[in-house]
């Protein structure tokens, strides 16, 4: 009953302090939405090439590439120039035939395999072209040598098969796609593990901080000093961040999912759940990091040890292709357990039965927490 | 002899090398107020920690209402007011009563009774639904002798109570402390004024750790042969 008590007045202390609420709830959305808007943008890099010497043929075939335009330039010293004063992103230099010479500005990555991967198609088309040219020549030879056939022994004209000409059906492919749609990018990859992420974040600082409070003005020594057990206080704390994070989470999927159109395939309950878990566990892990801090300012230090490592090891950046070593950094974090299975329930609409996993790793690190802060309040009281 | 409230018998604690209590023995009755002084460092936090069982002594024993500390439940009927103010100022001064006494265990039929009379004691009735934010000084040390005072304890164990108060309100506190010794209660109390030595009826007189001075103030004034208590401190600490 008395951590039901002591919810309620850390629930009544938080909704009085409208900054810090305003931070929980809108800073999150804000966040969000600028990632949105950055990796929209960012998924249609579009570049200039220069060309000297270019065969007309590829230059228009390399112009027709989505996001690539071609500069033609008279000479070298041009385009090296104009590739200098960042007017073009590359320059492609045909030195004899059939040879190229390309130079890269290579300041961005994304550009540099833009221009490659559009310079190679723009040589498969042309390449192609050149055979059906080929090709119709041929063809229009051969017709012309059955013709004079025809007239030099017509009775063999009869035994000479024209082969028919195959008309080129237009190849047609149809895009399904299993979770979302043809814009789907980065940021719906990203969307799951930021949703924990805030959630782990908010909950960790400000719980910290609100604890850290306590001892500092003393009212935990006073609240030490009634018949009150030192569970019923972490317990308190549980219930009243775990209602918060359930908020948040309400309020960061309805924008996702209404404004931003991220889809959530699988069960909103599901998404919850998994938020109010992760809640608890960083819950827990700011209370007793905040044991470790002896004023405000040595929490937000906890920020790049505790919070940064979790965002860059939970999978917003893929792992698989690192060292072994460097993904078992990932396996004692609790977010990528978060991050697992929200992207699973997310993305996949894998049901909260089948992620057993996840979910029991992160009760193991809230019971075990827990059991330190539980612990670790004896040195406030002994008994 | 009047039933004894609190018994702590040759304390002795250290913390790491240094020792902070040397062999400290303190009695409360029932019906008594025992006065702590001495100056900044003497052991005075750490006796008044060992009797609510925060701290647990390296030797003696600490008996408090009978019962050897540490012990949870005990805890709600003992008042314990700390030097900090120690609330929550994001709340009212009636939300904080509240609170407390929940967590002190007080039945919720009689709460609001109870914190309708510790606020009418220490005349902060009109100021209740205020935000404890905008509480002066002397408003948030009444609210926290109001909470010490909550569930009506049998002893209560108050840290320099006093500090920071204007003459008037400290004579009003007095007062009805005078009147809750006289309803039975003990009252264990720490203080740097010298005067309000005078006001209790043991006087124990607590210097590096050890207890150099203790009993009635008149008898210890008429035993180092000086007029005040205030002198018997300067004596014992050596300066005088």
């Amino acid at each position: 009953m008395r951590s039901f008590y002591i919810a309620r007045r850390v629930v009544s202390e938080l909704f009085r302090d409208k900054r810090t609420l305003a931070m929980m709830f809108v800073a999150p959305v804000l966040i969000m939405f600028l990632m949105k808007l950055i990796f929209t943008q960012s998924a249609t890099t579009s570049v200039t090439v220069a060309t000297v010497g270019v065969d007309g043929n590829i230059r228009t075939a390399l112009n027709d590439i989505k996001h690539v335009t071609v500069q033609k330039q008279a000479s070298n010293r041009q385009a090296q120039q104009a590739l200098k004063d960042q007017k073009v992103d590359a320059v492609i230099h045909e030195t004899s035939a059939n040879h190229y010479t390309v130079t890269y500005a290579n300041t961005d990555a994304t550009k540099t395999s833009l221009v490659k991967a559009g310079f190679n198609a723009a040589l498969t088309v042309n390449g192609m072209k050149t055979l059906t040219q080929t090709t119709v020549q041929l063809s229009q030879t051969v017709a012309q040598l059955t013709a004079t056939l025809a007239k030099v022994a017509p009775q063999a004209a009869g035994t000479v098969q024209m082969p028919k000409r195959q008309q080129p059906t237009s190849t047609k492919i149809t895009s399904r796609y299993n979770y979302g749609d043809k814009d789907s990018g980065f940021f719906d990859k990203i969307v799951p593990i930021l949703m924990g992420f805030f959630v782990f974040f908010f909950v960790f600082l400000i719980s910290g901080m609100a604890l850290l409070k306590e001892r500092t003005t003393g009212t935990l020594d006073r609240l030490l000093a009634t018949p009150v057990r030192r569970g019923e206080i972490v317990l308190g704390y549980m219930m009243s961040y775990g209602i918060l994070a359930l908020i948040q989470t309400v309020i960061i999927v309805s924008c996702t999912v209404g404004f931003m159109g991220v889809e959530i395939a699988g069960s909103l309950a599901g998404v919850m759940t998994i938020n109010f878990l992760l809640a608890l566990v960083a819950l827990a892990f700011g209370i007793l990091m905040s044991t470790l801090a002896q004023s405000e300012f040595q929490m937000m230090q906890f920020i790049p040890i505790i919070v940064i490592p979790q965002v860059f090891f939970s999978g917003i950046v893929p792992l698989d292709s690192l060292a072994t070593w460097v993904k078992d950094i990932s396996f004692v974090l609790p977010l990528t357990y978060a991050g697992d299975a929200m992207t699973q329930i997310i993305m996949y609409g894998t049901p909260l039965t089948s992620l057993g996993r996840d979910i029991a790793v992160l009760l193991l690190f809230l019971l075990l927490l827990t059991a330190l802060n539980v612990r670790g309040m004896r040195r406030y009281r002994k008994v | 002899m009047a039933e004894q409230l609190m018994d702590l018998n040759h304390l002795q604690k250290k913390f790491g090398r240094q020792t902070v209590l040397t062999d400290v023995t303190l009695h409360v009755a029932a019906g008594e107020i025992l006065g702590l002084i001495g100056p900044s460092g003497a052991g005075k936090s750490t006796v008044i920690k060992t009797a609510l069982g925060m701290e647990v002594a390296d030797g003696g024993e600490a008996l408090v209402l009978a019962t050897h500390m540490p012990n949870r439940q005990l805890l709600g009927r003992i008042g314990y007011m700390a030097q900090d103010d120690s609330l929550y100022s994001a709340l009212t001064g009636a939300e904080n009563l509240r609170f407390f006494g929940r967590m002190k265990g007080v039945a919720k039929a009689t709460l609001a009774a109870a914190i309708a009379h510790v606020a009418a004691v220490v005349d902060l009735t009109p100021d209740l639904n205020k935000l404890v934010a905008g509480y002066s000084g002397g408003m948030k040390r009444r609210l926290s002798l109001a909470i010490a005072l909550l569930g009506d304890p049998e002893l209560l164990i108050l840290d320099e109570p006093t500090v920071g108060i204007d003459p008037a309100l400290r004579r009003k506190i007095w007062t009805e402390l005078h009147r809750l010794r006289d309803a039975g209660r003990g009252v264990l109390i720490t203080t740097h004024v010298m005067d309000e030595a005078e006001l209790v009826d043991e006087v124990a007189l607590l210097l590096g750790g050890k207890v150099m001075a203790y009993g009635a103030p008149a008898l210890l004034e008429a035993q180092y042969g000086v007029t005040s208590i205030e002198q018997v401190f300067l004596k014992a600490e050596g300066v005088a």
